[in-house]
């Protein structure tokens, strides 16, 4: 699709260009230099003085030494595992569990749809840190405290995933469905070969984030784990921080072995984050 | 035809309700029904009618954390409304590296508040890497207590949350900003009005709806604060306990085995009609203005 473009609007001036280019790149330092920085004070070695008053950005002699020492005092494999761990828990539950929900409101007539999903919008102005001591008590009460189940739990079917999906389902034509129903195909067939396929965007977004927010929750593990070996990663960070106050090396060690992997996982997966948001928005 | 059988349906939607129901619906009832007792984690507890409440009124650390969220919402609802507009008006165009700064520019987005808030602890730690620029510059001639002093370290964290925050409200410009008719901005132009009139009279009329979204957004989101306060000034609040919000005091009276219960849900009570109100009231406000 060719517009016509208007000159004096659309110009794309040297000077314009520079500026352009300037301020993105001045947004782009106060963005990642700070981890950039975490970075490489996690590469310096003992012997290189990290409190300099002329500050390196480049470590003189790069090493993974504060790699070892951080493994050697919390197991903090151990926790980015507990942390995939709920990370799939939460991915998996929400795959299976809100798109079964939203086909089921957006395409199936029953008694009680607009009940029920009436139920689901209203718990959307509740802030989850409202109902969080409840939600403990409950979990608890379950057996699941102090586990990493108690954890992934209550994030596993999310009301916004259902929502969302339900929204991209409602957006498929009714005839496609109608004409599969004359042929004869049932509900899980339709779901299958014609409700999946056309929602393929909103599930990857809904993936993507629920992973992102497993791995980054801090405030709920914190209450439900108490078993140093149980910890997730944002947990163990912060009791890290207790126990090295004296060495920013080892901490920054830690950070970016929380950080790295989500940064690399949004960046290859970030195409279909950016598509998915962009249909949503327009959908509605 | 019958396109399915009756229970199909339930069958689809019950493992989601009962989520919903063990996890939201029951919680928000049951955390009114704890804020009337003095329910502790590990012995039950009896009804004590509005004790809790009372206490509320008479913590001194519960104001401590409506000032501060005050502060928050005054300095982050303008900031975030405002900064992440200008952000995604430069990525918006299609030119050579935009996908490249807009993935970036959410990078802070992607991580957990505990990873940059260890990583801002020590940019802003005494000898960290602010105060080492700061003092080389000359600016300041001793090092800035960023992390000690009650209200620097209070900013320390509003500056944090806003950092962290640019990203996430640049997408939701980004979709807003493609709906705005070219034409008009063409028109404009031919007109004769300047880059700055435009922003004023095309961009901002036509992104006004997100507009008011974003700031609500942010507004509630500063109400949740806990994770920047927490890693920034230790479990304590600060060294004075000052620097506190309310998620954080609902924390701190609700965790470990000997947590107040009963206490804890009436500061979640508290949180939930501080949060709810403004809101519901907005949406009063806006349905009369469409209707």
């Amino acid at each position: 699709m060719t517009r016509r473009r208007s000159p004096k609007f659309d110009a794309v001036t040297p000077l314009g260009l520079t500026l352009r280019y300037t301020a993105l790149c001045v947004v782009l330092l106060i963005t990642i230099g700070p981890m950039l920085w975490e970075l490489s004070t996690s590469l310096k070695s003992p012997f290189e003085d990290v409190y300099s008053s002329t500050p390196q950005l480049l470590p003189r002699h790069p090493t993974l030494h504060n790699y070892d020492l951080v493994a050697q005092t919390i197991p903090i494999w151990h926790f980015a595992e507990n942390s995939v761990l709920v990370a799939v828990l939460g991915v998996g539950g929400n795959l299976v569990g809100a798109t079964a929900a939203g086909y089921a409101l957006a395409r199936l007539r029953f008694r009680g749809r607009r009940l029920v999903t009436g139920l689901f919008l209203s718990t959307l102005v509740l802030p989850g840190e409202v109902t969080i001591i409840s939600q403990y008590q409950t979990v608890t009460k379950l057996g699941f405290g102090d586990s990493l189940i108690g954890v992934a739990l209550p994030g596993m079917i999310g009301a916004i995933n259902v929502l969302l999906i339900r929204n991209a389902f409602r957006s498929i034509p009714d005839e496609l469905e109608d004409a599969a129903v004359i042929d004869g195909a049932n509900v899980w067939q339709r779901i299958r070969y014609i409700g999946l396929p056309n929602v393929k965007g909103i599930l990857s977004v809904v993936a993507i984030l629920s992973f992102i927010a497993a791995w980054d929750d801090f405030l709920w593990p914190l209450l439900v784990l108490q078993s140093p070996n149980k910890l997730t990663l944002t947990v163990g960070l912060s009791y890290l921080q207790g126990e090295f106050s004296a060495d920013p090396r080892t901490i920054a060690a830690g950070t970016m072995i929380a950080l790295v992997p989500i940064l690399v996982l949004f960046a290859v997966l970030q195409r279909f984050f950016f598509r998915g948001v962009g249909e949503g928005a327009i959908k509605g | 035809m019958k396109a399915h059988r009756w229970y199909t349906p339930w069958l689809l939607v019950v493992p989601a309700l009962a989520f919903l129901g063990a996890f939201s619906l029951w919680p928000a009832i049951n955390t009114l029904l704890l804020s009337f007792t003095n329910v502790h984690t590990l012995t039950g507890g009896r009804f004590i009618g509005a004790a809790n409440y009372t206490r509320l009124w008479h913590d001194p650390q519960l104001w401590d954390a409506i000032i501060n969220t005050l502060l928050y919402m005054a300095v982050c609802v303008p900031l975030l409304t405002f900064l992440p507009l200008l952000l995604a008006m430069l990525v918006q165009r299609t030119l050579p590296f935009m996908g490249f700064f807009r993935t970036v520019f959410y990078f802070p987005v992607i991580a957990s508040a505990v990873t940059v808030a260890l990583i801002w602890q020590w940019l802003l730690d005494d000898r960290g890497l602010v105060n080492d620029l700061a003092t080389e510059v000359g600016v300041v001639h001793k090092a800035v207590p960023f992390l000690e002093d009650r209200w620097l370290l209070l900013f320390s964290a509003i500056a944090l949350t806003v950092w962290k925050g640019l990203g996430y409200y640049m997408v939701l410009y980004l979709s807003a900003l493609g709906n705005v008719r070219r034409e008009l901005h063409e028109a404009a132009a031919v007109d004769g009005a300047g880059g700055v009139r435009r922003f004023w009279h095309v961009t901002l009329p036509g992104v006004r709806g997100t507009t008011l979204l974003v700031s609500i957004l942010i507004g509630v989101s500063a109400m949740r604060v806990f994770t920047e306060l927490y890693i920034l000034g230790g479990s304590t609040g600060g060294i004075g306990g000052q620097d506190v919000s309310l998620v954080f005091l609902i924390e701190q009276y609700g965790s470990g085995f000997d947590g107040q219960l009963g206490y804890a849900s009436a500061l979640s009570v508290l949180l939930f009609v501080l949060t709810a109100v403004p809101l519901i009231v907005l949406a009063r406000l806006n349905r009369r203005n469409e209707g």
